[in-house]
């Protein structure tokens, strides 16, 4: 989509929502170097959420939204949870179908843009909670790794299930005492990051979302390697607060205190060579551009 | 329409020409050829212009799962994969159809089951995938033989379905399904049934039409709801999902859509007419005797007809062919002279016999049988037998039936 079919016309430009007319203005579909800078000074792409006060989840959805590559040309794939409740006020193209079934939507998705649009790029990204990437939807995770699709897998991990009120998770750490886990989680924490890598992944990261500069250049590597090589994987920490006892303003601790190198989000990454050999291709042509760039601007001078 | 039919006459990357469908369906010559259910299935898509099909092996579709798979490499199909597991497979067609492709995909019995949670999403999300259901049983222990139980599950999900009796049937359907699923007053999924084996393993011979012919490629910008493609502006949907609201616009939204879900089947009636020349099918309907089947049991039926009047006793036939929209006023108008309306069926609950009861006045007339199931056949006889019983006759015993 070019930014040019989203302008409204002049008849009808006082009848468009004020919301629709701040996307024509200022948002930043086609800004080659959009990130997480632009918030604050362009149009979000996404209005107001329906999340708890203080959800870290919601910085999240924020920062991932302003680091897409290209979300003029981005179909997201929800699944049910919190981030179900988001996603309508998302603006790019966005599919809730079932609870779990979000990387089988995504393969298929993917695979009608490739057919319909050869020679473009259509980017795919899933974004869905733990319940949903671990749990109920593995089996649609782990396939569409093996298969090699060509998407971004984002799981939102809050370690539960917070949209129907803190039931344990495959994801929960051993021990802590949930809804439907009475005497204390049993089990260890899946070791999904691992899986993600032996399932063919080429780009695997485990971090949270307390620093908007880290999640921008994860996620638009995520993107760019999706594109270009095959299937990635980003595991962010975005507790919530309500369900551990925490209170509005404490979620961005929370993640600093997970994020120590001893703690469970301590910052992992797993980049396949082929992934390695493009990253370094991006970085060296972005190089140049700001060499281009400074060039131009002394000569101005 | 403009992008539809600008391409008619023009040929895509194999040569064939995209052709006017009822032109294609109703003038263009016709070959006869004999051929497996199986192969009419993979002879239909040859000419559908079909963006995507998933496959996925169970018994009695695999082979023609394969079969697609094979005109894939050949060019025909944009792309094929198979699948983790039906629920999967119908999700990554819901995937496929959410961005804009026209999507093919054929299931049976427990898979249908499996990937049952998908289909009410299919038709609320209006996505006009074409579905081919090879019948076979459900039950517990394991059975792979013909049953037609799956049905009734299918029909409260808001898709169209229909009940082929024959291979030719079948080629036919399938193209002219995607006609009517399309159109943008329906944009509905089409679940196309038929009796698994009967159908799909056995050879018949079937009218196909010209290789050269293929369908005019689906144009997702006809849907009543946006492709998810980004090529349309992606505009904020609601100020909260009605999901996380407890209140009575939440409830009106939710009903309504359903409504509107159920009114799109009711739309697609005529379309369906249409195309597949009425919802039903009648031999002489001013007998006293009617049988009234879907499926393979219309065949039995007829065999069971001709065995009647050997005897003297003359009976009619209502072959239903759409169970999805229901043809409710074309059953009551067609059975107004019988007194006795035999529904034989493959399976073991007459869901056909109820829907039929339903229906019609004075539905004591419905004898909700033959009924046969797990596999078994219906020998015409065993009509034949109902009947002569109903009208007070003496019916020969049959072996190993006990009467």
């Amino acid at each position: 989509m070019s930014k040019e079919k989203i302008k409204i016309s002049e008849d009808l430009y006082d009848i468009m929502p004020s919301d629709y007319q701040d996307l024509v203005k200022s948002a930043t579909y086609g800004k080659e170097d959009r990130g997480w800078k632009d918030i604050g000074n362009s149009k979000e792409l996404i209005e107001q959420h329906s999340l708890c006060a203080g959800c870290p989840e919601s910085m999240a959805f924020r920062y991932i939204l302003a680091s897409l590559p290209n979300p003029e040309d981005t179909v997201m794939v929800g699944s049910t949870g919190c981030t179900s409740l988001v996603f309508p006020m998302v603006a790019v193209h966005n599919i809730h179908s079932l609870f779990g079934n979000q990387n089988a939507i995504a393969s298929g998705l993917k695979r009608a843009l490739s057919v319909r649009f050869p020679g473009r790029t259509k980017d795919v990204v899933v974004l869905a909670g733990d319940g949903a990437t671990v749990d109920i939807g593995l089996d649609m995770t782990l396939q569409a790794w093996f298969r090699q699709e060509k998407f971004t897998t984002i799981c939102f991990d809050n370690e539960l299930y917070a949209n129907t009120g803190g039931q344990e998770s495959g994801l929960m750490q051993k021990g802590f005492v949930a809804k439907m886990a009475p005497v204390g989680k049993l089990f260890d924490k899946v070791r999904l990051p691992e899986i993600a890598r032996e399932s063919g992944c080429h780009y695997v990261i485990q971090c949270t979302v307390s620093k908007p500069s880290l999640v921008e250049k994860v996620v638009r590597n995520a993107v760019m390697i999706a594109r270009e090589i095959g299937p990635t994987y980003l595991q962010l920490y975005t507790p919530c607060i309500l369900e551990i006892g925490k209170n509005s303003m404490e979620g961005l601790q929370e993640m600093r205190d997970s994020e120590k190198p001893t703690e469970r989000f301590a910052y992992r990454e797993y980049i396949s060579e082929p992934a390695k050999q493009l990253l370094a291709e991006i970085s060296a042509k972005d190089k140049e551009k700001k060499a281009a760039a400074k060039q131009l601007a002394s000569q101005g001078a | 329409m403009a992008d539809t039919h600008s391409v008619i006459g023009t040929k895509n990357k194999k040569g064939q020409t995209f052709t006017d469908t009822w032109k294609m369906m109703n003038d263009a010559p016709r070959t006869p050829s004999f051929f497996t259910g199986s192969e009419v299935i993979k002879e239909a898509l040859r000419r559908a212009s079909c963006d995507v099909m998933i496959a996925y092996p169970i018994t009695p579709q695999s082979e023609a799962a394969a079969l697609i798979g094979e005109l894939f490499a050949e060019g025909y199909i944009g792309d094929y994969f198979r699948g983790e597991s039906e629920f999967a497979v119908m999700s990554q067609c819901a995937g496929a159809a959410f961005g804009g492709a026209r999507v093919f995909t054929t299931t049976a019995g427990p898979g249908t089951m499996r990937a049952m949670e998908n289909f009410p999403m299919w038709s609320g999300a209006r996505l006009p995938i074409q579905m081919i259901v090879t019948c076979r049983g459900i039950n517990s222990p394991l059975s792979i033989q013909p049953d037609t139980l799956e049905i009734a599950y299918l029909l409260n999900t808001g898709m169209l379905v229909w009940h082929a009796e024959t291979a030719q049937d079948f080629f036919d359907w399938i193209l002219k399904g995607y006609m009517v699923s399309e159109e943008p007053d329906v944009h509905l999924p089409l679940a196309l049934c038929c009796d698994g084996f009967f159908v799909t393993h056995t050879k018949d011979v079937v009218n196909l039409t010209p290789a050269d012919m293929c369908l005019p490629p689906y144009d997702p910008y006809r849907s009543p709801v946006p492709c998810m493609d980004m090529e349309c502006p992606p505009v904020r949907m609601m100020r909260d999902p009605f999901v996380m609201k407890s209140n009575y616009i939440s409830y009106a939204t939710h009903a309504s859509w359903q409504q509107e879900v159920w009114a799109a089947v009711e739309r697609s009636r005529k379309h369906t007419i249409k195309w597949i020349n009425g919802l039903i099918e009648t031999e002489n309907t001013d007998a006293e005797v009617l049988i009234v089947a879907s499926g393979t049991a219309v065949s039995q039926g007829r065999e069971a007809i001709r065995l009647l009047e050997d005897e003297g006793i003359r009976c009619g036939l209502v072959k239903i062919k759409s169970l999805r929209p229901w043809p409710g006023e074309e059953i009551r108008e067609a059975t107004k002279n019988a007194k006795h309306i035999i529904v034989p069926e493959f399976n073991v609950t007459g869901w056909l016999a109820k829907e039929i009861k339903a229906t019609i006045p004075n539905s004591e007339r419905v004898n909700a049988g033959p009924r046969v199931c797990g596999g078994m056949t219906m020998p015409p006889e065993i009509i034949v037998s109902e009947i002569k019983t109903l009208l007070g006759m003496r019916t020969m015993s049959m072996a190993g039936r006990g009467s």
